[in-house]
């Protein structure tokens, strides 16, 4: 596999969310509109980034006994500078996005990628791979929320397109597992033809 | 009477699956069959209040004393990690069967959102010990309830002729927002 497609695996034939059904939690709490799921997408990418690039320098100094609570700690070192940043820089998004920001610790995404493709890559490839994999995730986080955005209230990014209400429940809760289930499943079908 | 008001709450009006999106990806992967749903609540239960225990004692007594709460995450999460790997030498010991059925679940849980997210919420509530053992318990009888619900409308799907690409995930998770859609009828009870 060439870099090139080791970047773009991400976007696509590999996409984290879409594909892999991978970091539900913070996908469907964080989309009530576009703007807060690209937020929480480009916090994601930051740690996917750190802790990739981190991994894949030492991976051979660890004992593979330690192997997963040594990533454990070096995802955790990295959310709380993306927390500490966030709450110094970005209150208003920061407070929306709230208990989600510590949780990109338990994101399968980032232990994943760390275990299965960082430990065993050089430091470029653990790059370009993590750069790829968390820029996918906000993707279609980004997709997402501008679906519940645009239906839930007939707005996007804040800018109101339709007069009156849009259908109230895709902003809120159900909304979020329905509008998830059914893009899974136009992925889906694009992917088979 | 307090009590019952957060009983109430997190069971049923702010379900922490169906109206927080804790816990999505087990509430997702293991609820294909009623009894690896029962096993699974069961195994979150008895992590997320022995967890939600030892968090509380720790922040209250090591971190606030010392004035680091930054460190909150990294700490949370190795006592979580560390608990799991506890509870289940221990249980080895000293339970075989209760092994049997939780055993296979437990490393499963140091990844499960749900267990993190409410250690952090009882600080953030700033609920007392009672309080915090209280809403721990009654959240995980909340993700047990929406998990096994689910399980057993995902047992029943199996049977269903369902088109191809909605098969799986898609159909699973637009039975969860169903479901949360009926969950939000409790509004307002508290």
């Amino acid at each position: 596999m060439n870099q090139l497609q080791n970047f773009t695996k991400g976007f696509f034939r590999e996409n984290p969310l879409f594909v892999l059904v991978l970091g539900l939690c913070p996908a469907l709490a964080t989309t009530t509109s576009a703007i807060n799921g690209l937020g929480m997408g480009i916090a994601t990418t930051f740690v996917l980034l750190g802790s990739n690039t981190v991994v894949s320098l030492i991976s051979k100094l660890i004992p593979d006994k330690v192997r997963i609570p040594s990533f454990i700690v070096i995802i955790a070192s990295f959310v709380t500078i993306v927390d500490l940043l966030m709450n110094a820089y970005v209150p208003e998004l920061y407070e929306k996005l709230g208990i989600f920001i510590p949780l990109i610790v338990v994101n399968c995404i980032v232990l994943g990628r760390a275990e299965a493709f960082a430990s065993k890559n050089d430091l470029p490839t653990a790059f370009l791979d993590g750069l790829g994999m968390g820029l996918g995730f906000t993707m279609a986080l980004g997709i997402l929320g501008a679906f519940r955005e645009i239906a839930g209230s007939g707005a996007i990014f804040n800018y109101k397109f339709i007069n009156g209400d849009g259908i109230l429940v895709f902003v809120l809760a159900p909304g979020a597992f329905i509008a998830l289930g059914y893009l899974i499943a136009f992925i889906n079908r694009i992917r088979k033809t | 009477m307090e009590y019952i008001i957060i009983v109430i709450s997190a069971v049923l009006v702010n379900n922490i699956v169906l109206a927080q999106f804790l816990g999505v990806c087990p509430f997702m992967g293991v609820s294909n069959k009623v009894s690896t749903a029962v096993g699974m609540s069961g195994a979150v239960t008895f992590v997320m209040v022995l967890a939600a225990i030892v968090t509380y004692l720790i922040y209250t007594l090591i971190l606030e004393k010392l004035g680091i709460v930054f460190m909150q995450t990294i700490t949370y999460i190795l006592i979580i990690a560390s608990l799991v790997q506890m509870v289940e030498i221990v249980l080895k010991k000293i339970s075989q069967p209760l092994y049997q059925a939780l055993g296979i679940f437990l490393p499963l849980i140091t990844t499960n959102c749900a267990v993190l997210g409410v250690a952090i919420l009882v600080i953030k509530k700033e609920f007392n010990l009672i309080e915090g053992v209280v809403y721990s318990a009654a959240t995980a009888l909340g993700f047990g309830l929406a998990l096994i619900i689910l399980a057993g409308i995902r047992e029943q799907l199996e049977l269903a002729d369902i088109p191809k690409g909605v098969k799986g995930a898609p159909v699973a998770l637009i039975v969860a927002g169903i479901l949360a859609l009926a969950f939000m009828g409790f509004t307002g009870i508290v």
